[in-house]
């Protein structure tokens, strides 16, 4: 992390526990980021996460308070913190498979009580944690420790399934995206209402091993192969579009 | 002092407000409804947030969230529901957050009877999440009572930073009875000390002061071990040795401060009957009916059942002959105290879905007297 943004960080640590070619780290950052340009003020923050390799995102780095609760069940403590104490910037940081599998419930209610929350979705396919299983964001044939002949069910499209719930902001973009992320964080920070980001975060060691993305380089230029604006998508016929992940805005506050 | 005409699940609900709780979220289930209801319009009436969750796991889950943000904060629930709440009940004893839970016990297991009575959530209530914790359950049996337990509840659960369980039943739940409100009434309100660390204290019992979020603190909470400071410590067995010691200690060295019972005509009783919630209104009537008789027989009413009264049984089972325990369940807090004692343990049980009569209750007496 750049020096100047050691002041978010919990004094005393030194080094975050996610492995080399994790994206975990860069989302880290992205979030201070966006914070930092806001300006907004630690103190008001609160942080809330569940389990998994994405929950330590906050907790413990964040200088903040910090909330890291059951698996799947960021969610509803969030919601008691906000709901109690409306000053609270309450923003949620865990995986896919705790926020969309164990917790995909709770996601879906807050979005469509519009609960004022930011929640930011890691997206790294896979159970990285637990050592590399299946999850709901897995796409059709990805090899996965509990899907050894390839995935055979479709996954989450979770933007879609959020607005469907009426959440308030909806967008997705990849840690290869720095710029456009840390843009719609600070969007999703400033929109009232239940706003999502996924964020698509590469995991060399659960999943890219399994998946012919055997290094952190891989992992990327993957992600940066696959992930294309809604703009451009726009002009791909299915079959340029099989295999691509569409980022961007999909609700936005304003519309 | 102000009478009212309540039944048992509204009488909890003005319990709650009287102690200062200002957070409620649940989700409906028979035979507990009532108290969501109830508190749903109080709420409008005098200020607090109600929610009404998607399960139960969500409801335990944002009552612990409200709690951190400094609220006093209940859920109740019933049957299933207080299964699901397990999990949010053993992080809540991990993360030493004061909340309040009411089980409104009915028939199981399962779905079972969900208009009938049980008292069948005795063990779950101890043992139902994972690991070694400590929560405390205390038992009503009246109207009255289940106001005041309320408040005892809470008072509790800020004192010692615990989950705090009402354990009352469906026949509690429903009985209408007069109820008598005094103006003064203790309440307990979270120990704060700025900068002190929240989950650590110079004794091995001792109960950390707690901050809440928004104070500035910069809180760190988590269900897995964590030291004095919150950092989690997953792998260090001093650590979690010394916070599971204390999690337990807390509540059980302090147990005599905690604990709250009444006894009848036990200076002369050779037969002990140890009863509580509902059924210890039969057992009084019992016990009273045969004492008319000259029978020696007298009864222990426990108010607190989590922790358990150790050394209150182990006196009474040192002078007693038989300790008679009738219960709406298979004989869960008999087994509880059977450990203390060395005299004979009968265990008088119905699962039939309905209270158990004064009169079957005196049947079952004669034969050890």
């Amino acid at each position: 992390m750049a020096r100047d943004m050691q002041r978010y960080l919990r004094p005393g640590l030194t080094s975050t526990p996610f492995c080399p070619g994790c994206g975990h780290g860069i989302l880290m950052g992205l979030i201070l980021r966006a914070i930092d340009q806001l300006e907004f003020n630690m103190d008001e923050m609160l942080f809330v996460s569940g389990i998994g390799c994405a929950a330590w995102i906050p907790s413990p780095h964040f200088n903040a308070d910090t909330l890291h609760t059951l698996h799947g069940r960021a969610i509803p403590a969030a919601t008691g913190a906000k709901m109690f104490n409306p000053k609270l910037r309450v923003m949620v940081v865990s995986g896919d498979g705790d926020l969309a599998d164990i917790g995909g419930n709770h996601l879906i209610h807050a979005a469509r009580r519009n609960t004022d929350l930011t929640v930011i979705c890691a997206t790294n396919m896979i159970y990285g944690m637990t050592g590399g299983q299946v999850s709901s964001t897995t796409s059709v044939g990805a090899f996965t420790q509990t899907t050894t002949q390839g995935n055979p069910y479709q996954p989450f499209d979770l933007c879609k399934l959020i607005i469907a719930a009426g959440a308030a902001y909806a967008a997705r973009y990849s840690v290869t995206q720095p710029f456009a992320l840390i843009a719609s964080i600070k969007k999703a920070l400033q929109t009232n209402g239940f706003c999502f980001v996924e964020v698509l975060s590469p995991c060399p060691t659960q999943f890219g091993r399994h998946n012919q993305l055997d290094t952190p380089g891989d992992m990327i230029k993957d992600l940066m192969d696959r992930c294309i604006t809604r703009r451009k998508a726009k002009n791909l016929s299915p079959e340029e579009l099989k295999g691509k992940i569409i980022t961007g805005e999909f609700a936005n506050g304003a519309d | 002092m102000v009478s009212y005409y309540l039944s048992g699940n509204e009488a909890i609900v003005e319990g709650a407000l009287r102690a200062g709780c200002r957070y409620y979220a649940g989700y409906p289930i028979t035979p507990s409804t009532e108290i969501m209801e109830r508190i749903s319009i109080r709420f409008n009436e005098i200020g607090g947030v109600f929610m009404q969750m998607e399960d139960e796991i969500a409801a335990i889950c944002s009552v612990v969230g409200a709690s951190w943000a400094g609220a006093k904060a209940m859920t109740a629930t019933s049957g299933p529901g207080f299964s699901l709440m397990q999990e949010g009940i053993g992080y809540a004893a991990m993360t030493e957050t004061p909340i309040v839970i009411v089980d409104v016990q009915r028939a199981g297991p399962s779905t079972g009877q969900a208009t009938r009575v049980a008292s069948g959530d005795i063990m779950q209530a101890k043992w139902g999440s994972s690991g070694d914790y400590q929560v405390i359950a205390v038992c009503p049996w009246s109207v009255q009572e289940a106001y005041e337990l309320t408040i005892n509840a809470f008072n509790l659960a800020e004192k010692y930073r615990v989950p705090a369980l009402l354990l009352t039943e469906e026949a509690i739940g429903h009985l209408r009875e007069r109820i008598d409100v005094v103006k003064d009434v203790e309440i307990f309100n979270r120990r704060k000390k700025p900068g002190a660390a929240p989950f650590g204290t110079e004794e091995r019992d001792g109960v950390p002061p707690m901050p809440s979020f928004g104070e500035g603190e910069k809180v760190l909470v988590t269900g897995s071990t964590h030291d004095s400071h919150g950092f989690r410590k997953t792998d260090d067995p001093l650590v979690q040795d010394r916070l599971v010691s204390r999690l337990n200690e807390k509540i059980v060295n302090n147990r005599e401060r905690i604990i709250d019972y009444e006894d009848y005509y036990l200076e002369d009783a050779t037969v002990v009957v140890i009863s509580y919630g509902f059924t210890a209104r039969s057992s009084l009537f019992a016990v009273r009916a045969l004492r008319q008789d000259g029978r020696k027989i007298g009864m222990l009413r426990l108010k607190t059942l989590w922790p358990f009264p150790d050394s209150l049984t182990k006196n009474i089972g040192a002078r007693a002959k038989v300790l008679f325990v009738p219960e709406m369940n298979r004989g869960q807090v008999a087994g509880e105290v059977r450990k203390y004692v060395s005299c004979q343990v009968v265990s008088f049980t119905q699962t039939n879905g309905e209270v158990i009569y004064p009169d079957t209750l005196i049947e079952g007496l004669r034969r050890h007297l």
